[in-house]
């Protein structure tokens, strides 16, 4: 790894690190009705990569970003919104309005021109298809655009995923990229007890190229996200760990959804601040 | 705008699938933004003098209607006027929540095509029709409704629905040799009624393929010395309130569609005429519910009492 390179790493863990921060923080903001910690934490480092450098971005302010970001898991809202802000979009203000009644960024993304949201999310299996409608258009005005679209290992369970996956593939939408935050769980337990999919072999055989990477690993995402087109749309699978970050939360599918107590707040705190001085 | 009379019956032999085929490649001619998807319907839809004309500006999404909606929303969301079409069961049924996240909560910039509305598959079966699709989508936020009463009105709700901004769902009934309501040019406007006929006993308000058979049915009440007003609500959705209000000093208010007694027209007059004082009681005609024994087109308006002289003799049943 060059010296550049490593530096851009070592800027990418502090994003994420103050992205797993924010989430802790706002988790707060769920109260009694609880939050979706688990799904924002598993996406962290992807999002991280994705803002902070695979996404161009043109000059303006607040900066335009001519890629597009498609979140199609919703419920990795709080994931994106800490992205989000860490990429200029959204001040600080603005990001602690999360969950506030009435507000911008409830608990699943909607769209929003002035925050950089392109893409209102929570129904499942809705995104590839507005990613692969971008990407179309992109090709056919001869925009040097890149859609990436950020799906979940769950949400491949949808039927209109494949279709779009087969349309994609049929209409040779090489400036589209999906990313599979494969973090082993849904809503009612493990992915494979619910309903097990053989991930690469069913994107391959629908005819897109697909890449394996470790889904926290920078390095390896990076690599992943910025191969450069090939023949035909690129799946990322990322494989995750659901609730990344904090101990008490990774792996556990009690955090898809949940309240977190004072107490487990600061535990959490705690534990991110030991990763940063582990990190500096 | 002149339209010729060479026009009028080509429109009317083509019936309106054919019919919107011509006018969408029309008005692709001026308008570059626009496109044209089919679900492996181009061959049935009249689309393909569309892609014969523009092939890289028609696009083939596959039987798979959900996937076409969302793709169309992301063109449109890149600047283009995406029309995402399909037979109007599939359009309103199979890809309801598509309609609702992209063209009703996202407000996208597509415009939806319904074809074969009612019952204009004859043969197919219950599967094809669409006697709901106006039920389904018109709880729908953000969404403007159109059934155009003949191929002038298609030609014309096209090319409105092509310059005016925002998610539109066109419901095309009717099969080819369609009758023609409009033998000169008229105002269309998006949300304003056409008034057809003056007649101060019964008004009857229709829609879509019903226009035409309830003009019919109003001659046959003035032979019985009943006069009838109609009015062609093109737009269901928003509904033109105020046409819906000259009509409350008549003795009955008839709506007249090839949908489903609920939810569809009948509904729409009777949630914006409830809370009003002193109107007129409303006769809805329409499709009663149950799935009826399959025919061809004719039959099934015949044994659901959509033809004009059925609809006359209902509504002085009513009125007796």
């Amino acid at each position: 790894m060059n010296t550049m390179t490593a530096n851009h790493i070592i800027q990418l863990k502090q994003t994420a690190l103050a992205m797993r921060r924010n989430i802790i923080r706002l988790a707060l903001h769920g109260g009694n009705n609880g939050v979706h910690i688990g799904p924002a934490l598993s996406i962290v480092e992807i999002l991280a990569c994705l803002y902070g450098e695979v996404l161009r971005r043109d000059a303006g302010t607040p900066p335009v970003i001519r890629d597009k970001f498609i979140l199609s898991k919703g419920h990795g809202a709080l994931g994106y919104y800490v992205a989000l802000h860490e990429a200029g979009m959204i001040s600080l203000e603005t990001l602690n309005t999360y969950e506030k009644n009435g507000g911008d960024f409830p608990g699943q993304p909607v769209k929003n021109a002035a925050a950089g949201i392109e893409f209102s999310s929570g129904t499942l299996g809705l995104g590839l298809a507005f990613g692969a409608g971008l990407a179309l258009g992109a090709r056919k005005l001869d925009r040097d655009t890149r859609v990436y679209v950020l799906l979940g290992d769950g949400e491949l369970n949808e039927g209109s995923v494949w279709e779009s996956v087969m349309f994609a593939a049929h209409a040779k939408l090489t400036n589209l990229v999906a990313i599979v935050d494969r973090n082993g769980l849904q809503s009612d337990g493990c992915t494979r007890d619910v309903l097990a999919l053989d991930i690469e072999a069913m994107w391959r055989g629908f005819g897109w190229e697909v890449a394996v990477c470790d889904g926290h690993d920078l390095e390896q995402l990076l690599e992943a996200l910025q191969a450069g087109p090939g023949g035909k749309p690129r799946v990322v699978v990322a494989n995750t760990i659901k609730g990344k970050g904090v101990s008490f939360m990774e792996g556990n599918n009690a955090w898809h959804h949940n309240r977190l107590t004072a107490e487990q707040h600061l535990r959490a705190v705690a534990e991110l601040d030991a990763w940063a001085a582990l990190e500096s | 705008m002149n339209y010729s009379k060479q026009d009028i019956r080509m429109w009317s032999m083509l019936g309106s699938r054919g019919t919107f085929g011509v006018a969408l490649t029309d008005a692709a001619r001026l308008n570059q933004g626009i496109l044209a998807l089919s679900a492996d319907l181009c061959n049935t839809s009249g689309l393909d003098r569309f892609r014969s004309a523009y092939p890289t500006r028609f696009i083939n999404a596959g039987i798979a209607e959900q996937n076409m909606l969302g793709v169309a929303a992301g063109l449109a969301a890149t600047g283009f006027v995406p029309f995402a079409t399909t037979f109007a069961n599939f359009a309103a049924l199979r890809a309801c929540e598509q309609v609702r996240h992209y063209l009703g909560y996202m407000q996208e910039n597509v415009k939806l095509v319904g074809f074969g509305a009612g019952f204009a598959m004859g043969m197919f079966g219950v599967t094809h029709f669409a006697l709901e699709d106006v039920a389904a989508l018109r709880s729908i936020s953000n969404l403007t409704i159109i059934s155009p009463a003949d191929g002038m009105e298609i030609v014309k709700a096209t090319n409105a629905m092509a310059v005016t901004c925002g998610p539109v769902y066109l419901r095309l009934a009717g099969v080819a040799n369609a009758p023609i309501v409009y033998t000169e040019d008229y105002d269309f406007t998006i949300g304003k009624a056409v008034s057809l006929r003056e007649g101060k006993d019964v008004a009857i308000i229709a829609t879509g393929s019903m226009v035409h058979p309830s003009l019919k049915a109003a001659e046959l009440l003035a032979s019985h010395g009943i006069g009838a007003a109609v009015a062609d609500m093109h737009t269901i959705k928003p509904l033109d309130g105020a046409a819906v209000e000259r009509f409350m000093n008549h003795q009955l208010l008839v709506t007249v569609e090839e949908h489903s007694v609920m939810g569809g027209l009948g509904t729409a007059i009777a949630e914006h005429i409830a809370p009003l004082r002193n109107f007129p009681p409303l006769l809805r005609l329409g499709v009663a519910p149950g799935y009826p024994h399959v025919g061809d087109y004719p039959y099934m308006l015949e044994v659901c009492g959509l033809t004009a002289p059925k609809i006359a003799d209902r509504i002085r049943l009513a009125l007796a």
